[in-house]
């Protein structure tokens, strides 16, 4: 490596760890999915960085909006783990649905898919990550996918328990309004 | 056609020696070719022109990736990104020690670790079907996989055992691309590795309603009779990101620049 590319290496590994110091915040656990840094851009057209969501267990699925068969039932399967809670515990769990499809679920798709699926807006984030991370978050959640020459895609199916700390406490891959009575325990305990 | 050919012998030798540092890059054209993989959405598989490496990536190479980004060396990387075994082998986390020699490919490291490295190239993995397409050749055919000897051949390396040390990375004759070590060396990460989804039940093949996967199903073998294919895919689709194992290296791919 070229001496002035290795000072630049070097500055930036420097400034990177300084930004990574903030808040007072106990370091991640090593087996947190948040130790994957993932920029999510949601319904309401913010984005940030999935660690957010750290402080509050997380229910997670990756699905993509223009699906005609599965991902409407995604959606089904989340909100059938909340009707299965007490309104005290729903009020503690929060909703990732992360798109694996960014270049058409825009915040604008998002939004419209909150209002056609009468989504709780303010716990559930329907969120897109960048095209170059879709990878990345699949791996982490061991989601798998390939996109077919018509823009559908087969993949895989999940609801995914996240711990206050990102930590996976669960998955099931029963989708459906007939929940996984084995994973309904787990959310209920996790809260 | 056969001029054409000759032509492509020639100035890929070129190419390699323009490439600076690292792995030299060599470009392949772009091109439709048949899978052995079934989709059931395209007959054919189009390639666009990319630039792939000419060998696996060394463990000297990844020696200089790790000091200059310490977040992945051995005991840094979380275990979500790289799983406990990743780089055993290593003396130590900046050491590489008898266990692996400076031009072996690197082994041991897991996708998201393949990954970071390929970026920090300004680079990326190759996609399955640009590595199939690749390692489609022998030393002078771009499509050699009807041959039954070539067959053979490939499948003499899945059989001898791999508790040896592992080869050099280079040492092998290029393909008529110009690209080295796609058989007989290591297995090979792709950027989706995790679009492969055969089904392990493979009782559950052509039964949508027992599949594990939504969509159209899982991917069945076009060409059952290659083996060498099968079972790369087969490994590659057991595989989780975080995973690593002692003969899966990678190399980058990155897009022709325009």
């Amino acid at each position: 490596m070229k001496l002035p590319t290795f000072l630049a290496c070097l500055l930036l590994a420097a400034a990177g760890s300084l930004a990574a110091a903030p808040a007072k915040a106990p370091p991640l656990p090593s087996d947190s999915v948040y130790q994957l840094p993932l920029k999510l851009t949601d319904q309401h057209g913010k984005s940030w960085d999935w660690r957010r969501k750290r402080g509050q267990p997380q229910l997670v699925s990756m699905f993509y909006s223009s699906c005609q068969y599965i991902c409407p039932l995604i959606v089904e399967s989340g909100k059938a783990v909340e009707r299965a809670l007490t309104p005290a515990q729903r009020a503690r769990l929060g909703v990732m649905m992360i798109s694996m499809d960014p270049a058409r679920d825009t915040p604008a798709t998002l939004a419209r898919m909150a209002r056609q699926r009468h989504i709780d807006d303010r716990r559930w984030s329907l969120a897109s990550p960048a095209a170059d991370d879709v990878r990345s978050v699949a791996g982490v959640l061991d989601v798998r996918y390939r996109q077919l020459s018509d823009g559908e895609f087969n993949h895989t199916s999940v609801l995914i328990l996240l711990d206050a700390d990102g930590r996976m406490l669960a998955r099931t891959e029963k989708i459906g309004s007939d929940v996984d009575p084995a994973f309904v325990a787990k959310v209920r305990a996790a809260l | 056609m056969r001029l054409k050919f000759a032509i492509v012998l020639f100035t890929v030798p070129v190419a390699v020696a323009l490439a600076a540092g690292g792995a030299a890059w060599v470009k392949l054209p772009g091109g439709s070719f048949r899978s052995a993989l079934k989709y059931e959405d395209a007959a054919t598989t189009r390639v666009a022109a990319f630039e792939l490496q000419k060998r696996p990536v060394t463990n000297a190479e990844f020696l200089a990736f790790v000091q200059a980004h310490p977040q992945w060396r051995r005991g840094k990387a979380p275990p979500v990104l790289a799983e406990p075994r990743y780089l055993q082998h290593w003396a130590g986390p900046v050491e590489l020690g008898a266990k692996a020699q400076p031009q072996q490919p690197v082994v041991n490291v897991s996708w998201f670790a393949a990954q970071a490295y390929c970026q920090a190239q300004d680079a990326r993995l190759p996609t399955w079907s640009e590595w199939e397409y690749a390692a489609a050749a022998d030393e002078t055919r771009r499509d050699a996989r009807k041959d039954p000897a070539w067959r053979e051949r490939i499948l003499g390396w899945y059989s001898r055992p791999s508790s040896g040390p592992l080869p050099r990375a280079g040492l092998q004759a290029a393909n008529a691309y110009g690209v080295q070590d796609l058989h007989g060396l290591v297995w090979e990460w792709t950027d989706d590795f995790s679009s492969l989804l055969v089904d392990p039940e493979s009782r559950n093949q052509g039964d949508p309603d027992k599949s594990k996967f939504c969509g159209a199903g899982a991917l069945s073998m076009d060409d059952r009779d290659n083996y060498a294919v099968l079972m790369r895919v087969a490994m590659l689709s057991s595989l989780q990101a975080r995973d690593t194992t002692a003969n899966l290296g990678f190399r980058c791919a990155r897009d022709i620049r325009k």
